[in-house]
C-alpha cells in the first residue's frame, strides 16, 4: 500500500492539494478503532519535535506526529505531565508502534484523571491542521483561555482525522503530583461500589480516580478511589474518605508509588481485558445508571471507571450479544457506546438525525473531496 | 463601529410579523413598542446602541422554535440575548432584527447530586446556578464578574471564565449537554449527564459561538462539591518583572492556586482611594489563593510565601481568618467600581503567554504616554487573561475614537507576543475587525463555513465575530 509521510506541514498540504484519492490518515497506528478505512496510509510521524515548552506558564507546543512517550520524558524532567492520563491502546488492540500526541488529540483520548481534571479536549489550546482542500489552518493558540472565534479546536480532538490533518497542538500541562494515595476496597457489588465512588466524587476531596473492577488482580471485586497532591494532604484526606465510606467496609490505602502507579495503568489501559477473548466495548453514561445496564447484559463483564460514568465492556462471543443490544440498554437512560474492539461495522454511536445532518454538513465543508478517513464516523462527502 | 444597513423591506413587514408571532406566544411576550423595545437597545458595551425591531420573550423551547422558525421564513435576523452584560456588544441589535431574550427561561430541571450535575433553563443567571445547590455544599465553578446577572445562555455562547478557572476551567470545561434550537426551529440534544458525547465535539463548537449557530434553551451543567475552605496570601512587589517571575515559580512549584490576580500601581491607587482595603503602596500586587482543609491550606500557603520571599517583596500578608480574607479581596474585587469613579472606562481582555508579562506591561505604559490615556492593570495573572482598563472621557469629543485605537493596539500586542484578543469576554462587534490580526483569510473562512452549515441564511445575531468584509460574500449569497 502506498504510505505518505511528508516532513514538513507544507509537504502535507501539496500531499492533499493534489491528492484524488481517499487517504487513511493515522499518527503511530497503535488505535485503529472503527477499522481500516481505505486508502493510502498518510502518517503525521514525520512531523515530530517539540515546539515549545514553558513550564512556568504551563504550556506545551508540540507536533502532531511526536511520540506520547517523547512528551511525557519532557514534561517529567520539569515535573510536569499531561493530566488527562492517555490510555496507550497497544495492550488491549495487540498493536505495536508508537502511539504520538496526535492521535491522542485526534481520538480525544482520556484516562481515569479525566474525571476530575477533564478529557484531553479540556487540555488542548490550540490546533494546526491541513483541511480537505490542502489549506492549512490554525485556531486557538497557546494561552489557556481564548474565545476569540469559533473553538475549532474542541471539534478536531475526537474527530478521528476525518475533518482535517492535525499538524501541531498547544496543551495545557499540570504539576505531577507529590504524593499519590489508593484507597482500596474490596467485595463491593457493582451497585455499592458506584455508590461509594459517587459519595467520594461529591466529597471536597478532590478524587482523581474512582474505579471498580468486577475482577482485580486475585480475582475478587476491587474499588479504587485516588488521591493526589502534597504527603500529608493525602494522608489527611484518606482518612477523612475512610471515615465517610464507611459503610462500604474498610479500607486499605496504598501509597506506595510504583504499585498506585501500575493499579491506575491497569485501569487506564484496560488490562484485564487485553488478553481476554471477546468484543471491548466502551460506554459513557450516568454514573448511577452504569450497573444496571451492566446488569442488562447478561454474561458480560465490566470495568468502570469515573465513578461508573465510563464502562469498558468484555463481550465474549458466546454470549450472543450485538452492538444492537448494547445502545438499546442504552437508549432510554442517555450515552453511548464504541466498539474498540471487535469485528463489527458499527463502531460509532448512531447519531440523531438532526446531529448527523450538522456532523456531515461540517464533514462536507472541512473535506469537500471526501479523502479523510472515508468510512470512519459516519461517511465522507 | 460598522453595521449593515437595515433593510426597510423586513421593516416594512413589521405587521405582518408581529400578526405571525402572536399565533404562537402570549401576548406580553412580544414588545413592540418603541419605547419598551429601547431597554433592549444596547448591552454592557453602552458606547453602542441600537433598538431592535421587536423583542421577544419565550417561556420555553417550543415557544423558541416557533419564533425561530417564523423569522426565518420570513428572513427575519434574530439577535439571541442572556442578560444583556456582553462587555463586547454580542447582543447588540440592529433596527430590522428581532431580540430574542431568555430572561423567562429560568427553571432548574434537575438536581443530581449522586451523578453530580444540574440540568437548568438558560436564562437561569450563573449565581442562581450555584444558589439552587449551595444549600446542599455544592456550586458551579465559572465564575464571571457579572455572576449576579448574567444568564447562562450567555456563558455558553461567550464560554465565560471567571476569576478561579485556573483549577476549574471556563465554562466549556463545565457544561455537559444542551437543548439548543437552530434558526429554522429544529430542536437539537447534544450530550447530557454523560461524560465527552457522542460523534463531533458539538458541544464544544457551540459554546462561545456568541450565539450565532442555535439558541441554547437548556443546560446540564457540571456541579462540583464546595472545598472545605479557602484562603488568600496578598503580595506586593516593587517591580513588576519580579511579580512575573513569582507567578511563573508558584505553577513551577506543583502548587495549583484557584486564582491568581495582578494588580498594578495606578490599579493600587484608585482601588485604595476607593475602597481603603489597606494595600501596599506598590508596582505589583498578587492576590494567591488557595482551597482546602485548614491544614492542607496552611501547607499551601507556607510553599507560596516561601517561594514569594524569595523574590524580595515589600509586603506579604497571609490571611489567617474569614475576615482578613475579605480585606484582601475587597480591593480586587471593586477595582472595576474604582477605575469608573475616576472616569469613563473601557475593559479589555487580551490574553498573553504568562512568560510576556512584564514586556507587555511595558509596552502598554509606554502606548498610555503616546495616547495621552492612563491604564490600569488588573488581571488573572495564572493564565495570562488580561484586563486593562483604559480611562476615558465619554463626554469629551474624540476620546472614545482614541480610547478605541488605544485598545485595538494593546490587543494588536497581545496577538504579537503569542496571545488572542479575547480570553472571556468575546468578540461580538467590539473585537470583529480585529479578527484580521489574528486569523488569515483562510483561518476565519473555515469558521464561517461553520456559520454556512448551522444557519445557512446568515440570520444569527447578525455583523458580530466575523469582519464585515470578509463575511460579505456570504451574506449576500444567503439573501
Amino acid at each position: 500500500m502506498t504510505a505518505f509521510t511528508p516532513k514538513t506541514e507544507a509537504e502535507l498540504a501539496q500531499i492533499v492539494t493534489e491528492a484524488e484519492a481517499p487517504f487513511r490518515v493515522q499518527g503511530g497506528g497503535t488505535r485503529p478503532i472503527g477499522g481500516p478505512t481505505n486508502g493510502a496510509i498518510l502518517s503525521t510521524s514525520g512531523l515530530s519535535g517539540i515546539e515549545l515548552y514553558e513550564p512556568g506558564a504551563l504550556t506545551l507546543v508540540v507536533r502532531a506526529g511526536t511520540p506520547v512517550a517523547e512528551v511525557e520524558k519532557v514534561l517529567d524532567a520539569e515535573g510536569q505531565r499531561l493530566a488527562f492520563e492517555p490510555m496507550d491502546h497497544r495492550g488491549l488492540l495487540g498493536t505495536e508502534g508508537e502511539p504520538t500526541i496526535g492521535g491522542v488529540v485526534a481520538a480525544n483520548i482520556s484516562g481515569p484523571r479525566r474525571i476530575q481534571v477533564g478529557a484531553c479536549r479540556d487540555h488542548l489550546l490550540g490546533v494546526r491542521f491541513v483541511d480537505g482542500q490542502g489549506r492549512i489552518i490554525k485556531n486557538g493558540g497557546r494561552v489557556m483561555k481564548n474565545v476569540t472565534g469559533y473553538d475549532l479546536v474542541k471539534l478536531m480532538a475526537g474527530s478521528y482525522g476525518t475533518l482535517g490533518v492535525l499538524t501541531e497542538l498547544s496543551l495545557k500541562v499540570l504539576p505531577t503530583s507529590h504524593a499519590t494515595g489508593t484507597l482500596l476496597f474490596e467485595g463491593l457489588s457493582d451497585e455499592d461500589a458506584v455508590k461509594a465512588l459517587s459519595m467520594a466524587l461529591g466529597s471536597p476531596y478532590e478524587v482523581t480516580g474512582a474505579a471498580h473492577l468486577q475482577r482485580g488482580v486475585d480475582g475478587a471485586p476491587v474499588t479504587m478511589i485516588r488521591l493526589e497532591g502534597f504527603e500529608n494532604s493525602v494522608a489527611y484526606r484518606a482518612e477523612a474518605l475512610q471515615k465517610q465510606l464507611a459503610e462500604f467496609g474498610s479500607a486499605t490505602l496504598e501509597t506506595d508509588p510504583a504499585r498506585t502507579k501500575a493499579g491506575w495503568e491497569y485501569v487506564r489501559d484496560v488490562v484485564p481485558f487485553q488478553t481476554a477473548q471477546g468484543d471491548v466495548w466502551r460506554l459513557s453514561v450516568k454514573p448511577g445508571d452504569a450497573p444496571g445496564i451492566v446488569a442488562a447484559l447478561p454474561g458480560v463483564q465490566a470495568l468502570y471507571d469515573w465513578g461508573g460514568g465510563l464502562i469498558w465492556l468484555l463481550v465474549p462471543e458466546e454470549t450472543g450479544i450485538t452492538g444492537t443490544q448494547i445502545r438499546a440498554a442504552l437508549a432510554a437512560k442517555g450515552g453511548h457506546a464504541t466498539l474498540v474492539r471487535g469485528q463489527s461495522r458499527e463502531v460509532f454511536q448512531p447519531l440523531n438525525s438532526a446531529v448527523a445532518a450538522l456532523s456531515a454538513g461540517l464533514r462536507q465543508k472541512f473535506d469537500p473531496k471526501g479523502i479523510f478517513n472515508p468510512g470512519l464516523m459516519g461517511q465522507a462527502a | 463601529m460598522e453595521m449593515p444597513l437595515p433593510d426597510p423591506e423586513i421593516i416594512a413587514r413589521k405587521a405582518e410579523l408581529i400578526d405571525r408571532l402572536r399565533a404562537v406566544l402570549p401576548d406580553d411576550a412580544i414588545i413592540s413598542d418603541a419605547n419598551e423595545t429601547r431597554v433592549y437597545e444596547c448591552d454592557a458595551l453602552t458606547a453602542y446602541k441600537c433598538p431592535p425591531l421587536l423583542a421577544v420573550l419565550p417561556a420555553s423551547t417550543q415557544e423558541v422554535s416557533d419564533t425561530l422558525r417564523i423569522c426565518h421564513e420570513m428572513d427575519v435576523p434574530v439577535v439571541p440575548r442572556g442578560s444583556g452584560t456582553s462587555l463586547a456588544g454580542g447582543a447588540l441589535p440592529t433596527a430590522d432584527s428581532v431580540i430574542l431574550g431568555v430572561a423567562r427561561l429560568n427553571e432548574v430541571l434537575e438536581t443530581d447530586y449522586d451523578n453530580r450535575f444540574i440540568r437548568v433553563q438558560s436564562g437561569r443567571t450563573n449565581l442562581s446556578v450555584t444558589g439552587a445547590v449551595e444549600a446542599d455544599g455544592f456550586f458551579y465553578a465559572p465564575d464571571p464578574s457579572s455572576q449576579l446577572a448574567c444568564a447562562i445562555a450567555g456563558n455558553i455562547a461567550m464560554n465565560s471564565g471567571g476569576a478561579h478557572c485556573l483549577k476549574y476551567g471556563v465554562t466549556t470545561n463545565n457544561l455537559m449537554g444542551v437543548t439548543m434550537v437552530l434558526m429554522d426551529g429544529q430542536v437539537v440534544e447534544l450530550g447530557g449527564a454523560y461524560l465527552d458525547a457522542e460523534g463531533y465535539d458539538l458541544l464544544g463548537l457551540i459554546c462561545g459561538s456568541e450565539g450565532q449557530l442555535g439558541v441554547v434553551t437548556e443546560a446540564t451543567l457540571r456541579i462540583l462539591r464546595k472545598p472545605e475552605g479557602a484562603r488568600p496570601v496578598l503580595i506586593g512587589f516593587d517591580d513588576i518583572v519580579v511579580a512575573g517571575a513569582c507567578v511563573s515559580d508558584i505553577i513551577k512549584a506543583g502548587v495549583l492556586p484557584v486564582a491568581i490576580e495582578f494588580m498594578d500601581r495606578p490599579c493600587i491607587r484608585a482601588t485604595e482611594a476607593f475602597a481603603g482595603a489597606g494595600y501596599p503602596d506598590c508596582e505589583a500586587l498578587l492576590i494567591v489563593e488557595v482551597e482546602g482543609s485548614d491544614a492542607e491550606i496552611d501547607e499551601q500557603l507556607e510553599t507560596i510565601v516561601r517561594i514569594a520571599q524569595s523574590h524580595n517583596p515589600v509586603e506579604l500578608r497571609e490571611s489567617k481568618s474569614a475576615d482578613e480574607s475579605a480585606k484582601i479581596w475587597l480591593g480586587r474585587k471593586s477595582a472595576f467600581g474604582a477605575m469608573g469613579q475616576i472616569n469613563d472606562y473601557m475593559c479589555l481582555d487580551g490574553t498573553i503567554p504568562v512568560s510576556q508579562l512584564p514586556y507587555v506591561l511595558k509596552r502598554i505604559g509606554e502606548m498610555s504616554r503616546e495616547y495621552g490615556l492612563d491604564v490600569g492593570n488588573v488581571f488573572h495573572a495564572g493564565d495570562g487573561n488580561m484586563h486593562p482598563l483604559i480611562l476615558f472621557d465619554a463626554n469629551k469629543p474624540g476620546d472614545l475614537e482614541l480610547c478605541e485605537a488605544f485598545g485595538a493596539d494593546i490587543l494588536r500586542l497581545c496577538v504579537e507576543v503569542g496571545g488572542c484578543l479575547t480570553g472571556e469576554h468575546g468578540v461580538g462587534i467590539e473585537k470583529r475587525d480585529l479578527m484580521t490580526d489574528q486569523y488569515a483569510p483562510d483561518d476565519l473562512d473555515i469558521q464561517m463555513a461553520v456559520k454556512d452549515v448551522f444557519d445557512p441564511k446568515w440570520l444569527l445575531n447578525p455583523a458580530k465575530v466575523f469582519p464585515l468584509d470578509a463575511s460579505d460574500d456570504r451574506r449576500i449569497a444567503a439573501e
